[in-house]
This record gives C-alpha cells, sequence and structure tokens, in this order.
C-alpha cells in the first residue's frame, strides 16, 4: 500500500512538472509496448512502422519511445508504469495480454492517455483499437476459391478466438461463392508465432492435398512449405514480398500508421476521446500487398473489386443469407452481421465441417 | 485414410532439428556436463547458417558454417564451466539468453531476404535430414565401441577416477561441449535454412529445451534419443495430420500426449532400476558436477 502511495506522489509530482512544461511547447511524448521484438517481420514490426509514420508526420512536435519484447502479464504492467514515469503523454500498449496491465496502470495515472490494441476494456482515459482483419481474408478467400485445382484450402489457425474465427469464415464464405466445390480444411497451431510448428501444419495440410494455404500465423514457414510443393499462399501481416511473385501471390498487410496518425493529431488539438476504433479497408488499416501475375488477370481484377466494394462500404463481408455450421439460421436475405457478434463469433459457416476446439 | 509413409515421412523432417540438438547434448551429458545452452547455441547455428548460406547462395556451406558457430559459442561455455569452474545450470542459462541476444543483433541485417533453396535428396527428403539419422548410429557407436568413447563415457561416470587413471578430464570435455555445439548449430540451422527459408528473431522457439528433455527419455541412449525426437515429432506431425484430415480429435489431448510418455517411460525407469540390479545406462554419474585436480 505504501508503495502504491508512494508512486502516486511521484507521478502526481511528475504531473505537476510536466503540466507548465507542456505549455511551453515541448514535444508530445508518445510510448509504445510491444509484444515481440520490432524485428518479427510481423505484428510488431507493423506497429513500429506505425510509430515511425507518427515521427514521419508530426516531426518535432512529438517525441517517441518503445519498449520491444515485454511479455504478457505482471511484468506488462513494470514497463507500463515506466513509460508513465518517463513523462509520456500518451502510450500505446500493442497486444491483447496488455489488456489488465493497462487498465491497472491506467487508473494510477489519469490524466495520460492510454490505447490498447485489439482489447474490449475501456475506461475515461483508455481507448481500444483493431482491425477488420476478415475484410482482408475476403479479398484473399477469393483468390483462393478461384485458384485451387484440388478444390482443397488449408488455413493455419493460431488460436480458436473471434479473429481468427472470423477469417476462417469470412474466406470460406468468399472462397465458396466463387467455387461452389471449395472445402476448407483447418488445423490449429496454437501459437502466433513457431516457424518449426508453422512448417509442421502447412506440410500436414499439404499432405491433404491442399494447394492454397492461408495461415493466421506470423512467420514465413508455411509460404516456405507452400514453395517446394508447388501450393501457394499469401503474406501476412507483413507483405513478406521475399516469396512473390509465387507462393506469395498477395498478402494481408496492417497498416497502424493512419490510426496512429489521426489518434496523435487529437491529442495535439486536445481533443483525444476514449473510444473503440474498428477500421479495415476502407481506412487504410487492413491493405492488400500487391496481387501477383501468378494470377490470372481476371481473378486480379474480381478480387480488386471485392476490395473497392468492401473499402467504399459498398458491401459487408458477412452478408445473409448465412448459416450457421450446425444448420441454424444466422443472417438473413440482406442482412449484415453486427459488430457484437462477430467480436463473440465462436461458430462456423455452413460448409465448414471441421469443429472448433473448445 | 492418412497414409501412414506419408506422416512417417512427415515426421523424420519435423524432428530433425531436436534430433540434432539432442545427439549434441547427449555426448555432452556422457562426459558428465550439463550444458543447458542448447536453445543459445541453436539460435546461433540459425543465424550463422542461414547468413553463410544467403550470402553464398550454397545451403550445405551454411550447415558447416552453423556447426563452426555452434561449436565457437559453446566454448563460452566450456571456458566458463572448465576453466573458471562456473555454475554449470547457471552457465548454460547464461549461454541460452546470450546466444538469443546475440543472433537477435547480429540477425537485423538478414531479416525479410530468402535462403536458397536445399536440393532434394532421396526419397524427397533432405540431404540434412538423412545426416541426422545416420548420426544415430555413429554416435552410438562412438560412445559403446570405441576407446575414446569409453574414456569420454569414464570421464562423465567419475571424473575423479578418469583422471587418477591419467586421463585428461579437462580436454575430454572440451571436445565433448564443441561437439554438442557444432550439432545444436547444425540443428538451429535445419530451421532457418531448410524449413522456413528465412531469419527470424526467436525461430528456434524453444526446440532446444524439447531436445534437453529427449535427452533425459532416451535415458542417455542413442537410440533412445531418436525414439524421443520421432515420438515427439511424430504426434505433432499426427495430431496436425488429423486436424487436416478434419478428424474431430480433441487437439488438447495429443498435445498432452509426448509429455505423458516422457512420464511413463521415466517411472518404467526407475522402477527398473529399483528391482535390478543390472540397470542399463542411466544418468551419468558425474552429471553437472564441476571437476578440479586438486588431489
Amino acid at each position: 500500500m505504501l508503495r502504491r502511495t508512494l508512486l502516486a506522489t511521484a507521478s502526481a509530482a511528475l504531473m505537476a512538472l510536466a503540466a507548465p512544461a507542456m505549455a511551453q511547447d515541448e514535444p508530445l511524448k508518445i510510448g509504445f509496448i510491444y509484444v515481440g521484438p520490432v524485428g518479427d517481420g510481423g505484428w510488431t514490426y507493423q506497429h513500429d512502422q506505425g510509430r515511425l509514420a507518427i515521427e514521419a508526420e508530426y516531426g518535432d512536435r512529438v517525441e517517441t519511445t518503445f519498449i520491444e519484447s515485454v511479455p504478457e502479464g505482471a511484468d506488462a504492467e513494470r514497463a507500463l508504469t515506466q513509460l508513465a514515469l518517463a513523462g509520456n503523454d500518451i502510450i500505446f500498449a500493442t497486444s491483447f495480454g496488455f489488456m489488465d496491465p493497462v487498465m491497472n496502470v491506467a487508473a494510477k495515472f489519469p490524466d495520460i492517455k492510454f490505447e490498447h490494441a485489439t482489447g474490449y476494456k475501456r475506461a475515461e482515459n483508455v481507448a481500444t483499437y483493431d482491425a477488420r482483419f476478415y475484410e482482408g481474408r475476403a479479398v484473399i478467400g477469393t483468390i483462393a476459391g478461384r485458384m485451387t485445382e484440388t478444390n482443397k484450402i488449408g488455413y493455419i489457425g493460431s488460436f480458436p478466438i473471434p479473429e481468427v474465427i472470423q477469417g476462417i469464415n469470412s474466406s470460406f464464405i468468399h472462397a465458396r461463392k466463387v467455387n461452389p466445390e471449395v472445402e476448407m480444411r483447418v488445423v490449429w497451431a496454437y501459437s502466433w508465432f513457431d516457424p518449426a510448428k508453422e512448417a509442421e501444419a502447412a506440410s500436414a495440410l499439404l499432405a491433404e492435398g491442399v494447394d492454397v494455404i492461408l495461415q493466421h500465423t506470423d512467420s514465413t514457414a508455411p509460404l516456405a512449405q507452400a514453395q517446394q510443393a508447388g501450393a501457394i499462399g499469401f503474406g501476412q501481416a507483413s507483405d513478406m514480398a521475399a516469396f512473390a511473385p509465387s507462393p506469395r501471390v498477395a498478402s494481408i498487410i496492417d497498416d497502424w500508421s493512419p490510426y496512429y496518425i489521426k489518434r496523435v493529431g487529437a491529442m495535439l488539438d486536445g481533443t483525444w476521446e476514449s473510444g473503440a476504433s474498428w477500421a479495415g479497408i476502407g481506412d487504410g488499416e487492413v491493405v492488400i500487398g500487391e496481387i501477383t501475375e501468378a494470377v490470372p488477370a481476371e481473378v486480379k481484377a474480381e478480387a480488386e473489386a471485392l476490395r473497392d466494394a468492401i473499402g467504399a462500404g459498398e458491401y459487408h463481408p458477412f452478408t445473409g443469407p448465412l448459416n450457421k455450421a450446425d444448420g441454424t439460421a444466422w443472417l438473413a436475405e440482406g442482412e449484415t452481421a453486427k459488430d457484437e457478434d462477430l467480436q463473440s463469433m465462436n461458430f462456423y459457416v455452413e460448409g465448414i465441417t471441421a469443429q472448433i476446439p473448445q | 485414410m492418412i497414409d501412414p509413409l506419408s506422416v512417417f515421412l512427415l515426421l523424420i523432417s519435423a524432428s530433425t532439428p531436436i534430433l540434432f540438438a539432442a545427439l549434441g547434448e547427449l555426448v555432452v551429458e556422457r562426459a558428465g556436463v550439463l550444458n543447458l545452452g542448447v536453445e543459445g547455441m541453436m539460435i546461433t547455428g540459425a543465424l550463422a547458417g542461414f547468413a553463410a548460406a544467403y550470402a553464398s547462395g550454397n545451403p550445405f556451406l551454411g550447415f558447416l558454417v552453423a556447426a563452426l558457430a555452434g561449436a565457437t559459442i559453446s566454448l563460452l561455455f566450456a571456458a566458463l564451466t572448465q576453466v573458471f569452474l562456473a555454475n554449470q545450470v547457471a552457465s548454460g542459462l547464461a549461454l541460452t539468453l546470450f546466444g538469443l541476444g546475440l543472433a537477435a543483433m547480429f540477425g537485423k541485417p538478414f531479416e525479410g531476404v530468402k535462403a536458397p533453396a536445399m536440393p532434394i535428396g532421396p526419397l524427397r527428403i533432405n540431404w540434412i535430414v538423412w545426416l541426422g539419422l545416420v548420426m544415430v548410429p555413429v554416435v552410438w557407436w562412438f560412445l559403446n565401441r570405441t576407446r575414446r568413447g569409453l574414456i569420454l563415457r569414464g570421464v562423465g561416470e567419475n571424473h575423479e577416477a578418469a583422471h587418477a587413471l591419467g586421463y585428461d578430464v579437462r580436454l575430454t570435455r572440451l571436445a565433448a561441449i564443441a561437439f554438442g555445439g557444432a550439432m545444436a548449430g547444425v540443428g538451429g540451422a535445419f530451421i532457418s535454412i531448410a524449413t522456413v527459408l528465412q531469419w527470424t528473431e526467436g525461430m528456434t522457439a524453444g526446440a532446444g529445451w524439447i531436445a534437453l528433455a529427449i535427452v533425459v527419455f532416451s535415458n542417455w541412449t542413442a537410440p533412445g534419443v531418436l525414439a524421443g525426437a520421432w515420438l515427439f515429432g511424430g504426434v505433432t506431425v499426427l495430431q496436425l495430420r488429423l486436424q487436416a484430415a478434419g478428424v474431430a480429435v480433441p487437439v488438447q489431448l495429443l498435445s498432452m500426449a509426448p509429455y505423458l510418455a516422457t512420464i511413463i517411460v521415466l517411472v518404467a525407469i526407475s522402477a527398473r532400476q529399483k528391482y535390478s540390479r543390472r540397470a542399463g545406462a542411466a544418468a551419468p554419474g558425474s552429471l553437472g558436477t564441476n571437476f578440479h585436480a586438486l588431489r
């Protein structure tokens, strides 16, 4: 208890010092904590690109720092406190597992703004943000459905959580739309990043006759396996351009820069407010990487048309009629899925025969 | 429905990194040294091998460099534990942390580039996989059928006695540690050069720790190491295949299987040692203890 009081006093003192300093056009201080190393080539790398975009946009008006490879859990609280005590005005926590540490630290530093990626807990000074990755999945699902010759497409899942299940459903719906014969095989790797395991998952799918692999894990191992077997795949989180033009025929890129620039801009004008952001292709947060020449021109055009329709808000990837895998009705003709339903999605749509691990 | 041959071919590839690392660690432990730095040596080999393969365009040169790099970094551990008599557990853990950090630092320029493709060997299986399989009888033969293997085991069982007989305990252990490092390096390079074809920080993802567990599981024998590596690799491959085939098997149950098997084997081993005088090779007598020739 004593330590907490001390901390609060220390922070209050710092705030007192920081307040007049801010008035004299000191740069806005922005802190980031990352779950992985900046060099992971995927998730964390993309967040760091967003940080660099803030610096490029606002120059001397901002000052950014980051702490990388912060484990999810108690240690995150230490890292967040460290950033708060260092006088940061806004702190971005870029992994789901930082949720409770963010809430705890935010309660102790009410004057500092926090932004938590992919979480759902909010407060006066805690906002959340996420990206509609399922929109990108609809586009690559279309390509997968057109490109498969064996009519079997495979999906390497990380963990059976709503975000991944949205991705599986979205890609399957759109693959089946262009190819009614298509079947979806799902393998769970139970990891976001484990190259050896991902490679094994990919070879298991390939041995089952799958010739298009979609991945929800962050390493290039599945692409390497696909290449050896003459199959194709897609870049995940970052572009994975080293594997273009084939096996990597397109990619889903997370681009956090527009959101980061917008939120920091709001801090600078003093209009920052807590809220939940869930942006997609339309806001430039989910980007489809270059579709290579390995994809026939008409398929490329079809995929790009779908991308643009989603981006313009003319089409929602979850539009009825859609049934759940158990045959019960989900969305009626023309009805689109509500965000709350998507955020708690725990079922496959009709046509996927696999079971979601419980 | 699932072709057993294809599962088998997948599993021998999948278990190759841990097979190499565990065979190396087996020799190290039979010499009486416990090197917990396997993960650090593997990641060093993964980076050095990848860098060499990328720069030269020759994957086999990559494996050679990986072996050298693994051996070199293992000598750091050897210097600490054999010369300065530092605690082996602490030094091994330090080696893991050091290797991971070092590889992350020097790996920056190699992010995002791709390794040259490996030529495919007989039966569509990588040459390095074959090499791993050949190393099993070689290590067994060395340990059990050669004079140097006997000396190495003697040093591991009782370093005082080996020293009294005039054998150089320190030199034997140094050689064993370097061999273990080289093998771990090749195992790590298999992940970066043959499996992923790219360098990524932390890409060995705990394989070194599984290799350490397999040495215990093997009861300190080379065939046991092969059985352990295949069991771990096999169960992983099988559960992924079952999932890919759409068979409704509880994934958690299968993921548990290798660890369950380890417990059963350990119980069986200790029971055998309790009830039989003529027990097989168990943990080397001097495992993990430092030797200092004072007397």
